[in-house]
Order: C-alpha cells, then structure tokens, then sequence
C-alpha cells in the first residue's frame, strides 16, 4: 500500500498542505480544472458565524440584519438544531475559503476539494461569473464599501445610515441589470474614481458642518468637483434597475445616500450570479470533492476509515426528502446538481439506448471531463436544466409537476415521469429556476420630474400571479423614503 | 502560490458591532421579551444569561415577492412521487407552509418568531434601563465596604506596642559597628591595662596618661553612640484592606394579604431582584429568605412568596418578629451580612407601627448593614400622598426610623422607574468608598 496523507482524524497545518498538494495534483492533471490561485483559512466556529451571517463576505459593512442573523444561526448552533456550514468560500481571486477548526483531517480534505477546486473552477470558468463579476476587485471594493459606510455613520450619524440601508436592502432583487451588462469601469478608471472620492471627502471635510443642525449638506469644496457626476443624467425608460434608477435620479437623496445605493447595488450585482447558479455551483463542487475523494482512496492515499466518514457526509448533503416528508424545503441544490453532473459522467460512458436517443451529442463520448467542463462554463441552472435533466434522473428523483390555479382548492398532477411526462416536467423545473421568471418583474416606468415628482413603478404579472400584498406595502414604504415623493406601483397583466 | 493563513487568533467578535445594531433596533421588543422573562424568573436568576424569543416584527426585511396563493397561475415540479398518475387532483394544505405547495423559489421570507440568547450584561442593561439606574451606578456595583487590617511592611514611625525589635536591633548593630562604639570589653580591657601600667615600676608616666585618655575617650564614646538610637527603631505596620465578607443573608418581607395584587407584587419583585443583583456583586454567598405575613408571618419559599395569596389581617410586626427568630438560629452577625428588604402597601393594624418601630430601633437596626422599606402605591395614592410627611401610619412611624438611622431607607412607589431611588443611598456608599 502506498503511503497515506493520513491516519489520524486529527489535523495539523502540515497534514493540510500535504493534503492540499495531492488534491491540487488530481484536480488539475485527472480533473483538468481549471482555477484562481488558492488562499485557504483556518477559523474557529464563531468566526464561521460571522462569515455567513454577513453572507458570506468577511468584510461586510455593519448592519444590524447581520447582527440578527447571527443571533439567529448561534441560538440555532447553540441548540444543535443545525450544525455549522463546513466551509465558506468566495468567489474572488485569490479564491478564500474557510475550513473550520473543528473539522476532522478527512472533513479538510473534503472540504478543500470542494471548495478550493470545485468552488473556484466554476466561479473561474461560468459564463455568468466571468460576464458579472469581477473577482479581483470584490475584496478592495468590500473594504472600500465597510469604510464609506463606517465614515457615514460617523459623519451622519448611525440613524441616517440604517434607514438608507434598510430601503436599498429591500430593493435588493430589483438593484440588478438583468439582461443588459452593467458598465464596469475599467480598473484604472475605479481608482481614478475612489481616489477622486477620497479627495472630495478630504476636501469637504471640516469640523464646523459637524455642528450645522442635520439636513443641511456642507457643499463640497469645489462645486465643480463632479460628485453628482452621474446625477440627473439622461431617463430612460423603461429601467427594470430599480435602486439604479433612484440613485441617478431621486430629487432628495444626498451624494453620500447615492453612493450607499450604488454600494448596495453592486453587491446585489454580485450575488446575482450565484443565485441563478445554485444548483450548478454546488453541483459542480460536490461532483468534484466527491470525485477527488475516490480517486484519493483508490490510489490508497485515505484510509478506509476516512473514506467512510466521508461517504457519511457526502451521503447527508446530497440527501433530497420527498414532498411529503417533514424535511422537505424544497430541491436540494447539491442532490440535484450533484445527481445531473453524475448523470452525464454515466452518460458518457455507459450509455443507454434511451440515453443515445435523448443526448445523441454527447452519449458514449467517453469524454466526461470535456462534457461537463463545457456544462460547468457555458449554462446556468434553468439551461443547465433544460438541456441536461436525463429521464433516468427524473425517474430516480420521482418528478412529477403540478399544476396550480390560485383559486381552485386543489392542484393538478400535470405530468409525472413517463414518456408522456418528461419533457414537460423538465421545462417545468427549468422554468422553476429562473430567477427572472421567480422574482417579480418590475420595473420604472415613469417619473414626473418637473411636475410632482411621482415615481411610477409597473409589476408585470407572470401569469396572473400578483404581488405579496403586505410585503409590498412596505417595500414601497421604502422606496418613498429613497425617492423622497410619491410612489405609485401598478400591477398589470403581461 | 497557496496561502495557507491561520485566522484564529484573529479579534474575536468581530460581529459585535451588528448586533449591538441589532439590540438597538429590537429595543422595543427585546424588552418586552426580558420583562416577561424575568417576571416568570426566580429572583436570584436575574444576571444570568438567558434566551430571550422576540418577534421580528420591527426588524423584518420585507422584499417584493409573488403571492401565487391570491391569483394567477404556475406549475412547479416535486420530487418522491409515489401513487399519482396525470390528471389527478391533490388538496392543496390547508394554510401556511406546510406539504408541497411552496416551491424554492419564494422561500425566504415570513421568519415568525425567532429566539436567541442574551448575555447577563445585555439583559441587565436593559432590566437597569427601566429601572433608570444613573450610569454611574450601573458600572460601579462595587466590592464591600469593610475593612480588615493586613500587615503592611514596616515603618519608622508608630506605637511602641508594635515594634518590631528584630529589625530595630539590626540597624543599631550596624550603626554600632560603622561607628565603632567601643563595647563593654573594650573598656574593660583598657582598664585592665591602666591598672598593670600604674602598678608597674618604674611608673611610665606617659603611658598612663595616654591609657587614660583611651578609657576616657571610650566611654565618653559609648555616651554618644547610644545602644539603640531613634533612628534605629522599626515599627511592624498595618493598613486597612477592604476585604469582601464572603457571605450576606436577604430577607424578602411581604405583605401578602388580599391588597397586594399582581402589580403590587411584580414591583416588589423587581426591588427584590435589583437589592439580590446588589449583593451578588458583593458577597460570593448570598441567601435569600422569604417571610410573608398576613397576621401571622411565615417563611416560605420563592413560589409561594410570588404566587400564593392570604386572606387574614395585616401585622406587619409578626413578620419582623420571625425574622429576628430565623437570623439568631440561622445567620450569626459574625459570619453574615444582614439585609433587609419590605414590601407592603402600608396598611397595618392600628398600634402595630409602634410595636414594629420598637423593635426596628431597638433589635433590628443594630443587626442590619442595611433596611429597606417599600411601600408600594397606586398612581392615583402617589399623587394624594405627594408629600412624604403625610401617610398612613405604618409610613409616618418608618420615617421616624430612618431619621434616626442611615441604613434605613424608606420609598414610596408606583412604578419600576421609582424602585432605584431606594437604593441610592445603598449604592452611594460603594461609590464613595471608592471615589
């Protein structure tokens, strides 16, 4: 037997890195991944907290809803209703992720083949990742957005910021650019930006506004300085980017409010990749740790003990109750996406015929690697669905799609997995995770700038399915308190 | 080209700041929840940490979503189908989330209530917070005033009783030697020389003389070297070292017949709680004994003190009576610090004020670090009795107490703000002792 990494469940900083090496060979030379130089930390349970309660980013600014949901998971953690999260990662270059100190030596390796080459192959190569987020800048940005917004509450006090915040979080999921791309500036012109920023508050900075009575705005110091550059610019309409839209053209808000809608908004910008990725993401990261671990054992570098521990963890999270059961929450992300990316490997090398029938471009190719590289770079999950989601999977899963009418006190099977069934509950499902279709549609569509200043806002119903009514009295609350005038929402049938 | 980084040693509790954002955004609610939690709570449980379940109303995150439940119309997919077959009909759950009828999608949001656990500085901030305790107060919950003498080193100053000879003597040695006081020997020996020199012949003159003078000059040496000079002398010395008498005994006295409500009660409690947090901070044992009276006083335990009522008269000097009885068996002035605390409305039987004044001056007082009475009041009495002369009997005889005694506080309240004045003296003194 060849030498294991390995015996102990304990771990130690150089049984880690001998890991990490012998995981980084299979990854790059069997896996061909393809990835973002690793940076890979140890932390302790509370810091693991603190990570995902203000997801996921290590640098967030301070809010409360952070806060509680930290109080929330420790109540959680503390009673042992759920366990930690085994790891967090980041999508940025170098790709961080988290181990926790109390994992076992197998639950680091585990974790490491999930995260540091799972994770950051697919945040390195999908499409969506590469077109939307900038990996190198998020850290610098994060750190910018904590300062800017720690400055403000000092400088405005913490009242001020929350309520800014509190309306530009509620508008999260309407703060993004959907279908056309966001302009990125250049890095250069980034710095150019901040260091222009700096200035400004350099420049406008002086002890004396401190003692104005609030609402009164000190003037910057050159009032050419084009802070409000991007203010008033010319209105387009319709614009589906609601926080966008307020920050360029909200008659009250402040320059220091603008730049507190654009920081939440690019956050919002950022996260909106990994939602329209879930299934994909974690799919991806759990084909390849689930990979990597085997390949591991055959080459007898883990123990059988290890292996074990592994199969019990790997088994729990791709774990998918049915409907019925208590534990249901809907899709699991990592059963299903690790179920499809299994799948396709089953494809390409052992084909059925109805296989052959349904993928004829890649059945008994033998290039699973090729096959699912191409997957993981160019689709996202409805796609992903569409295109990949075999009969076998449906029938091991027992899909079958319901059909719902708000007003009849019953749903209706609509299609089960058969031959008459498939398709349409492979697009059902695949329409289920499309972000643009699950989020309501909404979008600006006018602005009475010169007269009253109403802002009119359109739902565009889907199918006739309208608005939480109580929700969206609130958050149109919220979005009077940006705007500074009326705000009027029709809801209309598309 | 990896980083392996060990963050652990990294600040804790880097996500202080969001929740002291949270505490302060959930005030309204989180305080609620504490009252009620420490209503329910023993009075000796107040300082723990303990979980506290508010409802997210005022801290919701409220986002667009569909409600496909209003109107309209979808489809979406399930996973375990077992017996359906296309065209079949299933009922939709009856309400909220429960079977199949939600989908991932819209998930995420209608959180109910949600608890989590508060430390026992969150929670007395916020029980000090109604209690309007002033800053200073609730940072300095201090150490024990009494005092205990403790060797202090040595000093050249104090009683002759307290001189310590061993370190006296060494420094009159020393002195001795670095000025050569010739010793008693010395002398003798020249003497001894004298008398050979005057007996010798021929009589060398000059040598007697010279003899003498040594003897002389030794002795006038031995007169102006003392043996033991005031700069010689040590003394042992001792200050005074405030020590924290380990343990301190309560007494809870209620009244408890039918005029004491639930109000009533819930107020005595909180000064309960506030006078056993008080001496937590400064005894490592702390007692607590329940006497509730009607006509006829009781010890009791907690629940029942809190929770059970009686009916009879009040004689408020039967309660003080049994606490005199339990304190000679029990709790010896010696090891035990004495408190007292009563709640009543201030009702007694005519010409009981005077039994109780009697034995407060007399067997009481002397016994206690410190007495408090509360009367507690209706907002409409509070307003009759606005002045603090005018009263019922039982107060009127108190107050002829605490003008006699400074451990004898007596307050009139109606609502939880009124409680801490009580005790303003109590906690004064700790400040001072330290100030």
């Amino acid at each position: 037997m060849a030498d294991y990494l390995f015996t102990d469940s304990e771990w130690d900083f150089a049984t880690v890195e001998r890991t990490y090496k012998a995981i980084e060979e299979i990854a790059l030379n069997d896996l061909k991944l393809d990835v973002y130089p690793n940076q890979i930390e140890i932390i302790s349970s509370e810091q693991m907290l603190d990570a995902y309660s203000s997801i996921a980013m290590p640098l967030m600014y301070n809010h409360w809803s952070f806060g509680k949901t930290f109080a929330r998971e420790e109540a959680m953690y503390r009673a042992g209703y759920s366990a930690l999260a085994y790891e967090v990662v980041i999508n940025s270059s170098p790709c961080i992720s988290y181990l926790l100190e109390e994992n076992t030596m197998t639950m680091q390796a585990l974790v490491m083949a999930h995260a540091a080459f799972g994770h950051n192959h697919f945040f390195k190569n999908n499409y969506l990742f590469r077109q939307w987020t900038n990996a190198e800048g998020i850290m610098d940005y994060l750190a910018f957005a904590k300062k800017y917004i720690a400055a403000c509450e000092e400088r405005y006090g913490h009242d001020e910021v929350e309520a800014v915040l509190d309306s530009a979080h509620a508008l999260m999921h309407q703060g993004v650019f959907r279908y056309r791309r966001p302009p990125r500036p250049s890095k250069e012109k980034l710095l150019e930006k901040r260091r222009r920023r700096a200035q400004y508050e350099e420049s406008a900075y002086n002890e004396l506004w401190r003692t104005l009575p609030s609402g009164v705005e000190p003037p910057a110091a050159n009032p050419t300085t084009a802070i409000d550059e991007d203010f008033g610019g010319e209105v387009r309409l319709p614009e589906e980017n609601l926080l966008y839209f307020i920050e360029k053209n909200s008659p009250t808000l402040k320059a220091w409010q603008r730049e507190t809608l654009r920081i939440v908004r690019n956050l919002a910008q950022y996260f909106y990749p990994q939602r329209q990725l879930q299934v994909m993401n974690e799919g991806c990261a759990t084909f390849v740790h689930y990979t990597i671990m085997n390949l591991m054992y055959d080459r007898g570098l883990i123990t059988e003990g290890s292996w074990m521990e592994f199969m019990h963890s790997h088994t729990s999270v791709v774990f998918q109750p049915e409907f019925s059961d208590r534990r249901y929450h809907g899709f699991n992300p990592y059963a299903l996406g690790y179920g499809m990316m299994n799948d396709i490997r089953r494809i390409c090398e052992n084909p059925t015929a109805e296989d052959r029938d349904w993928f004829p471009q890649f059945a008994g190719n033998g290039d699973w690697i090729g096959t699912l590289k191409d997957a993981w770079a160019n689709y996202r999950d409805e796609s992903f669905i569409e295109q990949f989601l075999s009969p076998k999977l449906m029938r091991d899963f027992r899909m079958f799609a319901l059909y719902d009418k708000a007003e009849a006190s019953t749903f209706k099977v609509s299609a089960i997995h058969n031959d008459d069934g498939y398709r349409r509950v492979r697009s059902n499902l695949a329409r289920q995770y499309d972000v643009g279709t699950a989020d309501p549609y909404i979008q600006v569509t006018g602005a009475d700038l010169k007269g009253n200043r109403t802002l009119f806002l359109s739902h565009d119903m889907h199918r006739g399915v309208p608005l939480h009514n109580q929700t969206k009295e609130l958050v149109l609350g919220h979005i009077e308190r940006l705007w500074g005038h009326d705000v009027k929402l029709e809801e209309r049938a598309a | 080209m990896t980083h392996f980084v060990d963050r652990r040693l990294n600040p804790k509790g880097k996500s202080l700041a969001n929740r002291q954002r949270f505490l302060r955004r959930a005030r309204a609610q989180i305080r609620d929840a504490v009252q009620k939690s420490l209503k329910d709570a023993a009075v000796a449980d107040i300082g723990k940490e303990r979980k506290i379940k508010i409802s997210t109303k005022g801290t919701g995150e409220p986002r667009f979503r569909l409600d496909p439940k209003a109107s309209g119309e979808r489809d979406f997919v399930l996973p375990g189908n077992r017996e359906f077959m296309p065209g079949d009909s299933i009922d939709k759950p009856k309400s909220g989330q429960g079977g199949g009828g939600k989908d991932a999608s819209d998930s995420g949001e209608g959180e109910d209530d949600f608890e989590f656990t508060m430390t026992q500085d969150e929670i007395l901030d916020i029980f000090f917070e109604d209690l309007e305790l002033p800053n200073l107060v609730r940072t300095t919950l201090k150490e024990t005033p009494n005092k205990k003498w403790q060797r202090a080193g040595i000093t050249t100053a104090g009683s002759p009783t307290q001189i310590n000879l061993l370190r006296t003597m060494r420094n009159s040695y020393g002195r001795r030697l670095a000025l050569k006081r010739p010793t008693p020997k010395d002398v003798a020996e020249l003497e001894e020389q004298l008398l050979a020199a005057e007996q010798e012949t021929p009589v060398d003159g000059e040598k007697i003389s010279a003899l003498k003078e040594r003897l002389a000059r030794a002795i006038a040496k031995r007169k102006w070297v003392s043996f033991i000079d005031p700069i010689d002398v040590r003394f042992n010395s001792f200050t005074e070292q405030p020590v924290p008498t380990s343990q301190a005994v309560m007494f809870c006295l209620m009244d408890v017949s039918g005029s004491m409500g639930e109000r009533e009660k819930d107020l005595a409690k909180r000064f309960y709680m506030l006078l056993h947090l008080f001496l937590k901070r400064r005894y490592k044992k702390v007692d607590v004994v329940f006497i509730r009276h009607t006509h006829d006083a009781q010890e009791v335990n907690e629940q029942e003190f809190f929770y059970s009522r009686q009916s009879g008269g009040t004689i408020v000097s039967t309660a003080l009576e049994k606490m005199l009885e339990i304190q000679k068996a029990r709790y010896a002035t010696a090891d035990w610090n004495i408190y007292a605390a009563q709640a009543s409305d201030g009702y007694t039987q005519s010409g009981d004020a005077r039994t109780c004044v009697e034995m407060l001056n007399q067997q009481i007082m002397p016994l206690c670090q410190y007495y408090a009475y509360i009367e507690i009041l209706d907002e409409r009495e509070m307003e009759v009795f606005a002045s603090e002369d005018s009263g019922a009997e039982l107060w009127r005889a108190y107050r002829t107490v605490a003008s006699e005694w400074d451990n004898f506080a007596t307050k009139r309240i109606a609502k939880p703000a009124d409680i801490f004045p009580v005790f303003r003296e109590l906690f004064k003194k700790a400040e001072g002792s330290h100030g």
